[in-house]
């Protein structure tokens, strides 16, 4: 028996820096390492500490394991001075992923908050990767500033590629042109077709919560919203007890949830 | 109450041999753990014959407060449960799991051997079973069945007791976990203090028929299997202390923002007692350590408590910063979504956490508060 709680070594292939706190670390990924959109694996530093991270590269490059990361705290900082070449320690994946299937046929919808690009990647590169599939794709995101966009040249690729891209900021600084003020504002022109839209949500849950609002403002029905929750992640596999939501362990039952299962605990102060 | 599961009829054990049964579970390589008085308390530790047993001391039980009293007999096992629990046994308060050792530009990670060795556990109460059986669905089912825990779980040899004596934090019966063991034990043992001083021993295992046939156990009378069945039933009949389990999931989720938490949080102090105390919580932090010079880490899991302000930190903030938010957890985890997550309640009725908590604090009690309360209520 293995045990879950042991880290793989995997070898640094490339380090961008995305923004002024936030980069991106591609790796060699182990043989038959497979991930589905919206799966996260647990990065360790020896020594340091553990922190859980979405998978934001393609799941059909699964060789590849990307990994889009916010400086927060020493774990993070430590993985930033990670370079080509270098060690990185993984456990994973764990989770459940974005139901990119349900969108077949219909409309998809991606409401992205700040680092919540991150996570939504896998499942837009999944969407755009099979365009017959899904009939319409757009991607609304939200971050603080324009030094805070991340991906801000792939973004014009997804839009050449078919996909409806909205941006919008907290706070202009000089030389933005686009929109300011939350990412909500952004929703009514991207729903074209409410009844038939798909939605995955990725950021801060009053974000969420606000955004899911909207969307049901706007005829989306709740059953076809779905949220990524996060909590204090120690062991990924549902056996530290630390990421519980109510009836909910996020790491074993989530961290993806249809909205309607998560809604009213997400309302609960201290939860 | 359900029917024990037995691979033959009983036997019986006399007072003086069970030495003898101490001396065949050495003799197949077990170190036996059992109950000793230790500071004043009734503790686990390794036991070398009946005389380091608790015999002739009872325990006297009540929020915030237990003693030690000397019985008018000589009972072996004439108490109920002290603080500890066979929890400690088989997921242990601090776990290594790796070494790791800088080489180069490398680390090389060296995954900690599972402890093989055998333990037999006895005293395990009906109570204990339960927790026993409680934390086996969440550390030794499933696809992340963890290796430390199932190494020790497999290596154990189970001599449970059938209490003869409910305390008043007992309340076994509410879930239907005792006071009689049946099942989850190897072997168990109802002590018979009527006549001559001699105990009931039933066989849950192979193994355990094996030893009882090693010692040339004789059947016991019916007599005898009419006597242990009348304790268990007075001690059944004489518990005071009952938790309505009835609706009790759905009750508690539909209270989650009821005033009452603020009151129970204004008393409880957050020290992890009743989390250190409780048989069945299983939270564990994963701590990983370095040398000074960084050459060398480990990793291993603590027991962790939900009580702790740390426990829920995102991002360096805590979730629960107020300790009615965290009680609320650890009750609602308890007796509520311990079933939507693992399909049972977390609560086995041993009182522990109502005998050690400092500030008295009653689970029983609050859910009744809870309960009594229909005022306030929201939708699930």
């Amino acid at each position: 028996m293995t045990h879950p709680l042991v880290p793989h070594a995997l070898r640094v292939l490339r380090r961008t820096q995305e923004s002024h706190d936030t980069f991106t670390l591609e790796a060699e990924a182990p043989e038959g390492f497979a991930f589905s959109a919206g799966q996260f694996n647990m990065l360790h530093v020896p020594g340091v500490g553990e922190c859980a991270i979405s998978i934001s590269g393609s799941p059909r490059r699964p060789g590849r394991l990307v990994h889009t990361i916010r400086v927060v705290g020493e774990v993070t900082r430590h993985l930033s001075a990670l370079r080509s070449g270098d060690e990185l320690y993984v456990r994973g994946p764990f989770g459940s992923p974005w139901p990119v299937e349900r969108a077949h046929g219909q409309d998809l919808l991606l409401v992205a908050g700040g680092i919540g690009l991150a996570p939504l990647r896998p499942a837009l590169y999944a969407a755009l990767a099979r365009p017959k599939r899904v009939r319409r794709v757009a991607l609304a995101f939200g971050a603080r500033s324009a030094d805070d966009l991340l991906f801000a040249r792939e973004l014009e690729r997804f839009r050449a590629q078919g996909a409806t891209v909205g941006v919008t900021v907290d706070r202009a600084t000089e030389g933005w042109q686009g929109p300011v003020g939350v990412v909500t504002k952004l929703l009514p022109e991207l729903v074209v077709d409410p009844p038939s839209t798909v939605a995955f949500l990725c950021g801060p849950e009053i974000m969420m919560r606000f955004a899911a609002r909207e969307l049901e403002r706007l005829g989306v029905a709740a059953e076809d919203v779905w949220v990524t929750l996060e909590r204090n992640m120690k062991c990924g596999v549902g056996t530290c007890g630390h990421c519980q939501l109510g009836p909910y362990l996020i790491c074993r039952d989530g961290p993806v949830f249809r909205y309607p299962r998560v809604s009213r605990l997400m309302t609960i102060r201290e939860l | 109450m359900s029917s024990i599961r037995t691979l033959s009829p009983p036997f019986v054990l006399p007072r003086a041999r069970l030495d003898d049964l101490f001396e065949r579970l050495r003799a197949r390589g077990y170190r036996v753990i059992g109950p000793r008085v230790r500071d004043g308390v009734i503790v686990l530790d390794t036991v070398k014959s009946s005389a380091d047993l608790p015999v002739g001391y009872t325990d006297e039980h009540a929020p915030g407060r237990y003693r030690l009293r000397r019985r008018n007999d000589d009972a072996v096992f004439g108490f109920v449960v002290g603080p500890d629990s066979f929890k400690r046994t088989f997921l242990v308060p601090v776990q290594r799991l790796f070494r790791a050792r800088r080489d180069g530009d490398r680390v090389r990670f060296s995954p900690e051997p599972v402890d093989t060795s055998k333990v037999a556990l006895v005293g395990a109460r009906g109570c204990d079973l339960a927790a026993i059986e409680t934390q086996d669905e969440i550390l030794a089912e499933g696809a992340h069945a963890d290796p430390f825990y199932v190494a020790r779980r497999e290596a154990a040899f189970i001599v449970a007791v059938s209490c003869s004596e409910s305390r008043s934090s007992c309340f076994c019966t509410s879930f239907g976990t005792g006071p009689r063991p049946t099942r989850g034990f190897d072997l168990s043992l109802t002590e018979l203090l009527d006549g001559p001083h001699r105990f009931l021993v039933e066989i849950g295992s192979a193994e355990a028929l094996e030893i009882a046939t090693e010692l040339g156990l004789s059947t016991a009378s019916e007599q005898d299997q009419g006597a242990a069945a009348g304790i268990a039933l007075r001690t059944s009949r004489g518990m005071e202390r009952q938790l309505d389990t009835q609706g009790l999931r759905e009750m508690l989720l539909s209270r989650l923002e009821h005033p009452h938490w603020q009151d129970v949080g204004s008393r409880c102090l957050a020290c992890t007692n009743c989390t250190a105390v409780c048989p069945t919580c299983f939270c564990v932090d994963i701590v990983d350590k370095s040398s000074l010079d960084g050459e060398s880490h480990e990793r291993t899991r603590q027991h962790d408590s939900c009580f702790s302000a740390d426990y829920s930190a995102v991002h360096g903030h805590p979730v629960r910063n107020d300790v009615a938010a965290r009680y609320r957890q650890w009750l609602t985890h308890k007796l509520a979504t311990w079933i939507d997550q693992f399909g049972r309640s977390g609560c086995v009725g041993c009182g522990r956490c109502i005998t050690w908590c400092p500030a008295a604090i009653d689970l029983t009690r609050e859910v009744a508060r809870l309960r009594d309360d229909v005022s306030l209520e929201t939708d699930p």
